[in-house]
């Protein structure tokens, strides 16, 4: 991981799957952004003469069963999927980190505490841990986005805590505390910025992971209540008239897996970029 | 052997035992009353204090940890709050369902996953190697409940091959593995990603090792090269794989079974969450976490039986 940015940058553009992912990603974010002016209807307005209507010059994607746009859902629904992903994955990045660099870099104790927790965290199915805990702590953003970050956090512990286990016994250590800097300045200023590159793939593929469980704990219908338009919970609309208009379901779970391979597209060729040995 | 089983197995009682804890904890230390997230907060004073006593909620904290130790220790897992029946029968009931779908979709995984990557391995850069890719990036992209629906709509709506609800009707041999069919697949389409990449990976590195040189170079065919010669070191990351995803698997298992509508344990959380029911959602938290920790043994276990040189932990 020791590499200058400008070949990893370099060989990043040589990475056309890196390339398609972004443009799938931010062309999604871009829509979601743009929702409240490119929607053509208002998510909610029920239109009783389109109800399950097919895809048509009106509603593009058809209608549902109350008659709400279809494509307007999906467009404000893509705001709440990718504002509690971001956020989730967030949070869920910065306190693994902190968690994880501090165990790593005090050891002893601390260390062996927190490598059981995690450990244990570990344990539970990623998708039955955010169920249970958004299931005892009510459905809203807030929870959702605790609920998540939860689970993400446990592998980023054990990451950044074997990378700061790995930069503790280097040289420039030594030097910064022999220069006298406080153990929080040579955490935080000096081997943070070693692990950071590692770390910002491995979010990259948690975002993807973060977006899949809200999409699949609204499915389930543990998210913001209806008639809020989220992707999972639009697609659960669509299931429950399968038979009477396969496309309801269709075209929200498209939207996800869209931006699930934008997400995993950017995720792969960022750790190829990154990863010295080349790309395998 | 089976001092390495049995070192394994005592390995495995204190994660047990923190697993559980972390269950007991997560149920009843979060913020908030779990007697107004059941009953609602319309809910009098009266029927929340009956509850709490129900639920034994109303005792210290430490004389609860102590009562659910020892039902779990007895085999017992209490009883549901909103049919009163012992969970360990509600669980007992659909229990071998979950079983056969997983046991089905590791079978898809190794299968299709297997042979997959040993092609890939073999046309780097080639057509293979492309279209594996592009199958494992599909596999880890699609939400389980994504794929179980686009399944659906092809297959039971549109082509009319497999029923819509897959819940077999009879205990014919024939419509429990029609049944079978859709849902495993599904779930199986992550496990042959995952196991596709690592069989990729393993193989490359073992293809381009001394050994594979001579044995090369003693004018073996390419078939005796690859599978007797190159292939057993690839078994170890495949096993580690596929535990490590049971996880995720499980997670999943709950999503087919509810698309395809088949009785299972993922049916039931779901049941659990819609009822409210607390102590059910609670056994089934110890049911899935213990049946990780199987699954952990069972691993390294099978560490044991794909690599001889593996005989201790």
């Amino acid at each position: 991981m020791t590499q200058t940015p400008n070949t990893a940058a370099r060989r990043a553009m040589r990475t056309p799957g890196l390339l398609l992912g972004v443009v799938l990603t931010v062309a999604m974010i871009a829509a979601a952004l743009a929702a409240p002016w490119i929607a053509p209807f208002d998510p909610n307005e029920q239109d009783v003469l389109a109800i399950l209507a097919a895809p048509d010059a009106t509603h593009l994607l058809g209608a549902d069963a109350f008659g709400r746009d279809v494509l307007s859902r999906i467009l404000w629904g893509a705001r709440i999927s990718l504002y509690v992903g971001f956020l989730s994955t967030l949070a869920g990045v910065v306190a693994g980190t902190t968690v994880g660099v501090v165990a790593g870099y005090y050891g002893g104790l601390v260390d062996r505490i927190v490598v059981a927790a995690t450990d244990v965290l570990l344990s539970f199915p990623q998708l039955i841990m955010g169920l249970l805990l958004v299931a005892v702590l009510g459905a809203s953003i807030g929870n959702l986005v605790l609920a998540i970050a939860v689970t993400a956090a446990p592998a980023f512990i054990r990451m950044a805590r074997g990378s700061t286990l790995a930069m503790r016994e280097r040289d420039f250590v030594d030097a910064c505390r022999s220069l006298g800097y406080s153990d929080l300045r040579i955490m935080f200023f000096h081997i943070l910025p070693n692990i950071l590159d590692e770390l910002v793939v491995m979010a990259s593929l948690w975002l993807a992971s973060a977006i899949r469980t809200e999409s699949t704990l609204a499915f389930i219908g543990l998210s913001v209540p209806p008639p809020t338009a989220t992707w999972g919970g639009i697609v659960r609309d669509g299931f429950d008239n399968l038979l009477d208009g396969p496309w309801l379901a269709l075209f929200p779970s498209l939207a996800i897996l869209v931006v699930m391979i934008g997400l995993n597209l950017i995720g792969d060729g960022l750790r190829d970029a990154t990863d010295p040995k080349g790309a395998q | 052997m089976i001092r390495f089983v049995i070192k394994r197995l005592l390995l495995a009682i204190p994660t047990l035992w923190a697993v559980l804890t972390t269950v007991f904890l997560l149920v009843r230390v979060v913020p908030g009353d779990p007697t107004i997230v059941i009953l609602g907060d319309q809910a009098s004073a009266a029927a929340r204090a009956e509850l709490r006593e129900k639920l034994g909620l109303a005792k210290p904290i430490l004389a609860q940890y102590v009562d659910f130790m020892g039902q779990i220790l007895t085999g017992d897992l209490g009883r549901s709050l909103a049919t009163n029946r012992p969970i360990v029968d509600d669980v007992a009931a659909v229990l071998p369902y979950t079983i056969e779908l997983t046991i089905a979709s590791l079978i898809v995984g190794a299968v299709i996953g297997i042979p997959l990557g040993v092609w890939a391995a073999q046309s780097r850069d080639g057509f293979a190697d492309w279209f594996a890719r592009l199958f494992s990036l599909a596999g880890v992209s699609f939400p389980a409940f994504v794929s179980a629906i686009l399944l659906l709509i092809v297959f039971a709506v549109e082509l009319r091959w497999f029923p819509v609800i897959s819940a077999p009707r009879t205990d014919a041999l024939s419509e429990r593995l029609a049944a079978l069919v859709l849902p495993s697949l599904n779930l199986g389409l992550l496990m042959v990603a995952y196991v596709t990449r690592v069989t990729r990976s393993g193989m490359l590195k073992a293809l381009g090792e001394d050994y594979t040189r001579t044995a090369r170079s003693k004018g073996l065919a390419q078939r005796t090269i690859v599978w007797r010669h190159a292939f057993p070191n690839v078994l170890v990351p495949v096993v580690t794989v596929v535990g490590l995803y049971l996880g995720v698997l499980i997670g999943n298992a709950v999503l087919t079974e509810i698309v395809f509508n088949r009785p299972g344990i993922g049916k039931l959380i779901v049941t659990a969450l819609n009822q409210r029911d607390y102590t059910l959602l609670q056994g089934l938290m110890v049911v899935s976490a213990f049946a990780i920790v199987v699954a952990n043994i069972l691993t390294d276990l099978t560490y044991g039986l794909v690599d001889p040189r593996v005989k201790t932990p």
